[in-house]
Parts: C-alpha cells; structure tokens; sequence
C-alpha cells in the first residue's frame, strides 16, 4: 500500500508541472536564442564605450540604429525596401510560377520529364550567377535583368522540389484514388495536389531564400536604389554602419517573409501537425 | 454472382503468377483465399478489383465483365491506405462524393459509429492505433455499399488481440448488408473462422489447389473440437500445396501425373 501511495505523489506533483511547461517553454525558447546575439552586441557596446577598441571598422550597435534611424526619417530606407522587396517579389512571382508550371508537367508526364528534364537539370549545373552578364546585354541594365537573375534562383529549387514531390508520391495512395474511380482532374485535385503540398511549400520557401540571396547579387550589378545598393554605397564611401544597416534589414526582411509564408500556407498543412507539436513538446 | 473463368496473369518480366484459376463466387459467400508465398493470391485480388488486368481469362460481376475498378467492387487493402490530408470523417466519405453533402454526412457519420469510432470523425489518421486505422478502411469501403468486398490480408499487420476483435466486428458488418466477402490471407485461423469456402492455392505459378467448405453455423466458436479440424484440415491442405511431390487436384495435371491421390 505504501508502495503506490509514494509512487503516486510524485506523479501528481509533477502534473501541474508539465500544464505550465508549453507556456514556459513557447516563451523561453527564442529567448533563449536571443541570449547569444544579445550579449554578444552588448559586449562590444560597452568595448567600444569603454576605449578598447574604436570600433570604426566594427561599429557598434548603437551606432548601427541611429544610422536605421536616420535612414529611416529621411524617408530613405524606406525607398530601397520597397525597391529591394518589389524586385524579390516580382522575380519570386515569376520564378515559382515557371518552376510549378514546369515542375508539375514534368512531374506528372513522364515523356515530358524525359524531354525536357535533363535540359533544366545542365542548365542547373550552371551557377546562375554566371548568367549575370548575358542578361545585362539581352535585359539591359535596369529592372528586367535583376527580375530575371532572381526569377531563375527561385525557379531551380520549385522545380526541382515539385517533380521530386509528384514522383514520391505514395502509389499505394493513389491507388486508393483508382478504387474510388476518380478521373484524372479529380485524381491530380483530390490526392496528388494535398499530397505534394508539404514538399512544395518547404520548395516556396527554399526559393524565397534564393530570391534574398540573388537580389543582393543584383542589386551589386549597377543600383540605384535597393538594400543591396546601401551595401554598395556604404562600402564605397566608407561607411560601415550603413553596411551593417543593411544586413540587419535584409535579415529582418527575409526572415518575416519567410514567417509570412509560413503562416499563409499552415491552414493547408494542418493535418502535420498534431506530429510537428508532438515531437516538438517532446 | 462474382465469375472467374481461367483468370491467367503474367506479368511482363515473365512471372507467371497466376494460371487460369476459375471459381465461381454466389452472392454473399465469404470466401477465403489461402497459400504460401507467390501462389498469386494478391494477383487475382487485384484483378477481381479490375486495379491490373488479367493476361487473360475473364472475371464477371453479374455478367459485367470487370476490366477497371468498379462501383459495385469494393476493396480494403493490407495497409489502411488513409488519406492524412483528410480527417476521419472526410477519409470514410471520399467515395461520396456525387451524393449531396447532407446524405453524404449522414452516412459518414452512420459508418463511424458502426466501427466504433464516432467520437473521431474530426481527428487526423495519424492520430490513430493501428486497429482504429484499419477500422476507418473498412467503413471506407462499406459506405459506398459495394455488392463484392476485397480484403488483402487485412488483419496481418494487428496484433493478435485486436486482430481477433476485427475478425469478429467484420462478420458483425457484413452481417448488415451481406456483400460477397472475398478474403485473401495466409491465417489458417482466420480463414476458418470468418469464410463458407476457403480456398487452398498453390504457387509457381499460382493456381488453385484445394477447395474446402466449412459448414459451420455462425457465430464460430474458436474452441469446438470441429473448429479444430477444419483447422487442421485447411493446413493440412496448406502443406500438402507446398509438396512438390503431390500432383495437383484440380485444373490442369503434369503430364504423367494423371493420378488422384
């Protein structure tokens, strides 16, 4: 008897415990991974306010925001965000629509595959940063050519994730969709769309990581305005501040997008995640 | 009535896995198909589903001659094959999707609560055992009130306690409308407790060896000493299928080995 009464209460004290936890846990968890970069900057405030180092080359945070602050009033930042962000998005657009149109016929009709599939897999192989120069002289040196530069980075990773997505998908549930006699509009609708969905939107979001990485590329090759042109500008004039401006911005940016589109497609992806928060709580 | 007339199957890479097996399946019959690996059990399965076609022979549904899936051929497969993009209730309702939504959940919700499930309509299949899983197939498949119902070894991948449960609560279904059961499994026990004819086929290539009638009363009790020996008997059969040295019974006999045992 006295056996289960001690096992008992330990169980029933730690049960309060684990109810509280998800909200400790939710709320300490990317504080915790703040810690680091905290601290970190606020060791270097207080090394440059303390005389050890001039921090001329490394500025220091505060002088980093008084100069987001002071692109900020004048109006400045938020020209080159809106030029940075109307490039990634307009070359986003143009990139996933190629890749998913491209990537399902691929994936969905084998001779298409076949005839088409190794040509984008050599033009892959490519770093498209190689493309710049033909682009200039076919696309001119203004927006088109950045558009396509960024458009081709997020085209690669949608397609490529869209045609694994419809190969891998499961025969034994398609078969499913035989017994039942769908057509092949309803086939293609009711199980290899919902059955894609999960690859193709980490895909989206892999290509929304490129299209970040090659505005900055384009926006090397001759901008005027644009976060990748702060880059420039501050390197050229020797203002380190503004460059570290920049990359702040450009990782505040491409993170929130990344978080909006994550956000936009969870609804579709509900049914993963009685699994995600499982293990995640684990 | 469920005709098969020397149903053949090869398959292109030359596996002969099936040769012209016939049989001939009345109207509510549960039949049991037993045998040892390759006899094409799961072949002609698939056939009678009209999911691969036969090399040549024909099946028959009420003189239909069945060459794709078909509406009145329903089929449960080893695996409960749910959609997890689809809840419980949604899973069970896919094959309803012509009839109006409101007829549609009410016989949705009649299925579930027939397996047992009604308080999961809304989870996600992955939020299930494994027994729950299988149990959504089967209201999946009897929703549609199919007129012939194929199982491939429905049970195989349950544990013994719940795969017994489910032999029982398959009987208790069929029971409602009397759909012709066709049972593919390699359980002598399952095959005596839920069919009227089990029959024994043989492999290499497939064909059919022994036809056993098992003319218990239901409900079967797992323990009658005839119970037992129709046990025995179907593995008896078994065995002697798997002898290479015993020539067939039925069908076609090598040459030489006119000899009925």
């Amino acid at each position: 008897m006295t056996m289960t009464v001690e096992l008992q209460a330990p169980a029933a004290a730690a049960t309060p415990q684990t109810a509280s936890r998800p909200w400790l846990t939710r709320l300490a968890r990317p504080l915790l991974g703040l810690l680091l970069p905290l601290s970190l900057a606020l060791a270097w405030e207080l090394a440059v306010r303390a005389g050890w180092s001039n921090g001329r080359l490394v500025p220091p945070p505060s002088k980093v925001f008084t100069t987001i602050a002071e692109l900020a009033q004048s109006g400045e930042l938020t020209r080159h965000i809106t030029m940075t962000l109307s490039r990634v998005g307009i070359g986003f657009g143009l990139g996933v629509a190629a890749g998913t149109l491209l990537g399902g016929i691929c994936g969905y009709w084998g001779l298409a595959r076949r005839l088409v599939d190794p040509t984008i897999q050599a033009l892959r192989a490519i770093p498209s940063i190689a493309w710049v120069p033909l682009f200039i002289l076919w696309l001119g040196i203004f927006e088109t050519s950045k558009v396509a530069l960024i458009a081709v980075g997020v085209f690669f990773p949608v397609y490529l994730g869209l045609t694994g997505a419809i190969l891998s998908v499961d025969r034994k549930i398609v078969e499913v969709g035989r017994v039942f006699r769908l057509s092949g509009p309803a086939m293609i609708r009711r199980i290899l769309l919902p059955a894609v969905l999960p690859a193709y939107v980490v895909a989206l979001r892999v290509g929304l990581g490129l299209g970040w990485m090659f505005v900055v590329a384009a926006e090397f090759m001759g901008a005027s305005e644009g976060l990748g042109y702060l880059l420039i500008d501050g390197q050229q004039l020797g203002k380190p501040a503004q460059i570290v401006a920049a990359i702040v911005i450009f990782a505040i940016i491409g993170k929130a997008t990344d978080w909006l589109l994550e956000i936009a497609t969870a609804p579709l992806l509900r049914w993963q995640d009685s699994f995600a928060r499982q293990s995640g709580a684990a | 009535m469920l005709q098969l007339a020397s149903v053949t199957k090869v398959y292109p890479n030359g596996v002969h896995a099936l040769e012209r097996f016939s049989s001939e399946i009345q109207l509510g019959e549960i039949i049991a198909i037993i045998g040892g690996s390759g006899c094409g059990k799961s072949t002609l399965l698939r056939a009678i589903a009209g999911l691969d076609r036969a090399s040549a022979g024909t099946v028959t549904l009420d003189g239909e001659a069945i060459s794709a899936p078909h509406a009145k051929v329903g089929i449960i497969f080893q695996e409960p094959r749910l959609l997890p993009w689809l809840s419980v209730a949604d899973n069970i309702g896919f094959g309803l999707s012509e009839l109006p939504a409101a007829e549609r959940r009410e016989r949705v919700a009649k299925a579930l609560a027939r397996v047992g499930l009604a308080d999961k309509a809304k989870v996600w299949p992955r939020e299930l055992s494994g027994g729950q899983a299988q149990r959504v197939a089967i209201a999946r498949a009897l929703v549609a009130q199919p007129e012939v119902l194929l199982l491939d070894e429905p049970f195989s991948a349950l544990d013994a306690f719940t795969r017994k449960d489910l032999q029982d609560h398959l009987l208790d279904l069929w029971a409602d409308t009397r759909p012709t059961l066709v049972l593919v499994t390699h359980d002598v026990e399952e095959a005596v407790v839920l069919a009227d004819r089990v029959l024994v086929m043989r492999p290499h290539p497939g064909r059919l060896f022994e036809e056993i009638t098992i003319n218990l009363s239901r409900p079967r009790d797992r323990n009658a000493p005839l119970f037992e020996q129709f046990k025995r008997h179907v593995l008896t059969a078994l065995d002697r299928s798997l002898d290479r040295t015993v020539p067939d019974t039925q069908g076609r006999r090598e040459p030489g080995g006119g000899l009925w045992w």
